[in-house]
């Protein structure tokens, strides 16, 4: 039995503007201690997967389908059932350090009170023990600094900060949504590999949420790249890099810019993102795809297991890609 | 953060001196001196009053003496117009009155303006949403001079329940309607901010941190949402300490409460001009005081500030 | 009655983002605002109110000024609203008509209600963009001033001008607005604050765009709207403040009369069973307070749609 299991999922929100649904029928399964990277455009639905993983999903939000973890149903599970699990079991790092540590509440403080709920240790030790943590994520001087105010360390260090409170209680999961997105280039890299360390260390399965295809190479051991809220290719991270199976991927691949071909110019990708207010019929990277057919524009072929491990949604056949 | 408290005090102390100032040139530009009478007095006569009130002085002596004596004393000088009184024994007279339905209708509008706000912001969208909203919508248009010949008409008139006016050394019957008329246009306010505020933060990101943390949604509101969401409320205490404390001078001439607003009202229609400059200052220092007590709660409560 | 300053802001944020996303707030404010019933009705009964104050004088039967001799002194009895004796809201004490006086009342609490908004809404706008365009210490001196202003009792300065420089409309006019254009500054000031640092002012600046056209471009058009929503909240709390001093009898005097001074003159006579004196020019007062209140509301709402 995998450790999480997503079938169907589906995010819709209300709006204004109607009902814009980000997330559309997104099935994978995440064995204990595997790594995996989800990625895709800003908007792809990413980020509201994780929150519905979580039960985070905002008021106006909706999620159906099915979410297990352990064999136990915690898709919009009561807060009985999924407050036990939250940051016990699954817990989350977010995208933006500076505004997701509580401003008005020291690091001690913030840290401690989640020993002091779930384990129910006595203040001092919950400190104690959060101190060890922040040291286990490099944090200079970490007895003396935990005393401080978030907007005392800087945006990595506030990252540190986020991520050693993720783990206090050695989670089976850790959800990292863009934990490097907001930071200075060389604060990211540093991130990464911190996460990859305490990934080694502590065993558990992690989910990188991301729109870099480079971070996912280097952290990842499965891809899951997304588009209009739809998984569009699933794989293990090297066959991935080395056959891209999906136009999208492919396209994704010929952005990033590589060291050994200087001058070159880099492709993007044609076009931006749908509109997620109407649902789009067929697939949703046709109207941005070169191999698109009119087919392709009413309906999409479920998504298939094409070669071991490896998944793609497509009409077109891999050769056909060419 | 002492220094802090010292910083705004040297802020606090000029503007104190700078109403002083105001308002004794002021009460020197009006037209006519204040033994201006339709009938003229004999020449002898206003010459002796006006030495003995130091008008003959020059202009800045006059003040230097005011303003030290109100620094050292604490002594506002006699009442132009009730010759045995000094300013202070009117004040002294009518200030326990303002301050006992003063601050017991200030607690009352924060106590339920809070409460109310809160729990409209937590059931967002919810019949007690409404409910909340809808009550402090209308109360917004029951400012103090409004609610209080409403009460009247209901507690006195029609049910008999409660007596008009008057304060009779401050027992309950008498402090029920000042209390109720005073406070709740500010508890209307108060809870409209605390609602808005509070819907905010709870769409805040660190918000939702603390609920991936597991914890149950009432230790979220209490431990993370109720401190951010009081700032804007706690802001807006300074100017409503101000505007309840002009209200006080409705409620004094209403339900002859007997509190320093009849003195100000008496004293603006007598043209007594060191009555309206004494409770003025009072008021001013009144004020600013405050004013440093909000600020001092807005730096404990907001680490940001820069002491 | 107090304007809410997180919403103010939420409003401000939105104008000023507003242009790096390209889609103008005013684009679909008509069509929110007119799907808002509360607001639409508040319109309406502005609309009416309005004509209520030009026109109203020329349906009552009797003057302001005249006395109706034969209510005199037995005004309970003989005072009451009817059509049959042409006091349709009643007389006062006086036997004075009180449709006359409440259709006059209503103009002057209408026009120190709008002169008021308006003074404080030019002083404040020009002191606040001035104060954050500027910048630096000049910007500091200017807010430090309005700190310090912020402190004094303002209710009880007025009084004393009235006081000392006599009770006429043109004081009263100047000492309301006067009062209020602190907030304002407040507002503007921080608004200009954020837009200067904008990326779109940047790269005005950096394309050598003059100041004066970044400023009528850029800074102005995404001031309108926190200015627009701001002085449509400001004029119920002018009329408020009118009222105050006229329910103390410190306002307009005789023979001029305002919604103050009526609210005043009810709620003296209650005991005497004339209730009519109170409730008419209350109704009156509450309902504009609310139109305007529904009003400014909806035009920020439609502004800066936010599920609130």
């Amino acid at each position: 039995m995998a450790l999480l299991e997503l079938r169907d999922l589906e995010v819709s929100f209300d709006t204004n503007d109607g009902v814009v649904n980000a997330v559309n029928g997104v099935s994978f399964d995440l064995a204990k201690g595997r790594t995996l990277g989800i990625v895709g455009e800003s908007g792809s639905g990413k980020s509201q997967l994780a929150f519905a993983i979580m039960g985070l999903l905002a008021k106006n939000g909706h999620a159906r389908g099915s979410v297990r973890f352990g064999g136990q149903e915690i898709l919009n599970a009561p807060p009985r059932v999924i407050n036990p699990i939250r940051a016990m079991k699954i817990a989350m790092v977010f995208q933006d350090p500076m505004t997701s540590l509580n401003p008005y509440m020291r690091v001690c403080d913030q840290m401690a009170e989640v020993l002091v709920h779930h384990k129910g240790m006595a203040r001092a030790g919950a400190v104690a023990e959060s101190v060890r943590m922040l040291d286990a994520v490099k944090i200079p001087d970490a007895a003396g600094r935990i005393r401080l105010y978030p907007h005392e360390f800087s945006g990595g260090m506030r990252q540190r900060v986020m991520i050693a409170m993720s783990l206090l209680c050695r989670p089976q999961l850790l959800i990292a949504d863009e934990p490097t997105t907001a930071l200075d280039v060389t604060v990211q890299a540093q991130i990464m590999a911190l996460l990859a360390d305490l990934q080694r260390d502590f065993g558990m399965a992690t989910i990188l949420i991301t729109h870099d295809l480079g971070v996912v190479a280097g952290f990842c051991e499965d891809v899951l790249v997304l588009y209009g809220g739809q998984v569009m290719e699933r794989s293990p991270v090297d066959p991935l890099f080395a056959e891209p199976a999906h136009p999208y991927t492919r396209g994704l691949l010929r952005a990033i810019p590589r060291v050994d071909q200087h001058g070159e110019e880099l492709d993007s990708i044609p076009g931006s993102p749908p509109n997620m207010t109407r649902a789009p019929k067929g697939c949703p990277f046709a109207p941005r795809c070169n191999f698109a057919a009119e087919d392709c524009h009413d309906h999409l072929d479920p998504i298939t297991e094409f070669a071991p491990g490896r998944w793609r949604a497509c009409n077109r056949k891999v050769e056909e890609l060419a | 953060m002492l220094a802090y408290i010292a910083k705004r005090l040297a802020i606090a102390v000029p503007t104190l001196l700078l109403l002083i100032i105001i308002s004794f040139l002021l009460m020197h530009a009006a037209p006519g001196g204040p033994f201006t009478q339709e009938r003229a007095l004999p020449a002898a006569v206003l010459a002796n009053l006006e030495a003995k009130y130091g008008l003959d002085q020059p202009l800045w002596r006059q003040m230097a003496t005011y303003v030290w004596g109100i620094v050292s004393d604490f002594d506002f000088g006699p009442s132009f117009i009730y010759k045995d009184r000094t300013v202070n024994e009117i004040i002294a007279q009518g200030f326990p009155v303002t301050l006992t339905y003063g601050s017991l209708s200030f607690l009352l509008a924060v106590i339920v303006g809070v409460t109310l706000g809160v729990f409209a912001a937590i059931y967002h969208n919810s019949w007690l949403d409404y409910l909340a909203v809808g009550i402090s919508i209308g109360a917004q248009v029951l400012p103090n001079f409004v609610m209080a010949p409403i009460l009247v008409l209901v507690f006195t008139l029609w049910l008999r329940w409660l007596p008009g006016g008057g304060w009779e050394g401050g027992q309950w019957q008498y402090i029920i309607m000042p209390v109720i008329a005073l406070s709740t246009s500010f508890m209307a306010s108060i809870a409209r901010i605390t609602r808005s505020s509070m819907l905010e933060v709870l769409n805040s990101n660190h918000i939702r941190t603390a609920r991936a943390k597991g914890l149950p949604e009432r230790k979220v509101i209490l431990r993370h949402a109720l401190k951010p969401a009081m700032l804007p409320v706690i802001s807006y205490l300074g100017p409503a300490f101000v505007t309840m404390i002009t209200g006080s001078v409705v409620v004094d001439i209403y339900f002859s409460t007997g509190g320093i607003g009849k003195a100000f009202v008496d004293s603006a229609l007598n043209r007594d001009y060191a009555v309206m400059m004494g409770v003025t200052i009072l008021v001013g220092a009144l004020t600013i005081l405050f004013n440093l007590v909000v600020d001092i709660l807005y730096a404990w409560i907001d680490p940001k500030i820069r002491y | 009655m107090v304007i809410d300053a997180t919403r103010m802001k939420s409003l401000g944020d939105r104008f000023a983002e507003a242009e790096v996303r390209g889609r103008s707030p005013w684009a679909d404010a008509r069509k929110r605002f007119a799907h808002n019933k509360a607001a639409v009705a508040g319109l309406v009964v502005l609309i009416l109110i309005g004509l209520f104050a030009l026109f109203g004088n020329l349906i009552a039967a009797w003057s302001n000024e005249e006395l109706d001799f034969a209510v005199m002194g037995q005004v309970a009895e003989l005072g009451r609203p009817s059509f049959a004796s042409g006091h349709y809201f009643g007389t006062d004490d006086l036997g004075r008509d009180l449709f006359a006086r409440t259709v006059q009342g209503t103009r002057i609490s209408l026009m120190v209600g709008i002169v008021g908004s308006a003074i404080a809404v030019i002083a404040g706008t020009l002191y606040g963009a001035t104060a954050g365009y500027v910048g630096g210490r000049i910007d500091n001196v200017m807010m430090r001033t309005v700190d310090i202003l912020m402190s004094v009792p303002y209710m009880f300065v007025l009084i004393l001008l009235l006081v000392i420089f006599g009770r006429s409309i043109t004081m009263l006019f100047v000492g309301i607005g006067l009062i209020s254009w602190l907030d304002m500054s407040r507002i503007v000031r921080g608004q200009t604050l954020s837009l200067k640092h904008k990326e779109f002012i940047e790269a005005a600046q950096a394309t050598g765009v003059p100041t004066f056209t970044i400023i009528r471009r850029h800074i102005v058009p995404n001031l309108l709207g926190v200015v627009a929503v701001y002085a449509t909240l400001l004029v119920p709390l002018m009329i408020l403040t009118e009222s105050f001093i006229s329910f103390l009898g410190l306002g307009v005097q005789e023979p001029l009369t305002s919604w103050g001074a009526l609210i005043s003159e009810g709620a003296g006579t209650i005991n005497y069973g004339t209730l009519w004196q109170l409730a008419f020019p209350l109704f009156f007062f509450v309902i504009t307070l609310f139109a305007f209140f529904f009003v400014g509301d909806g035009l920020r709402d439609a502004l800066d749609p936010k599920d609130r």
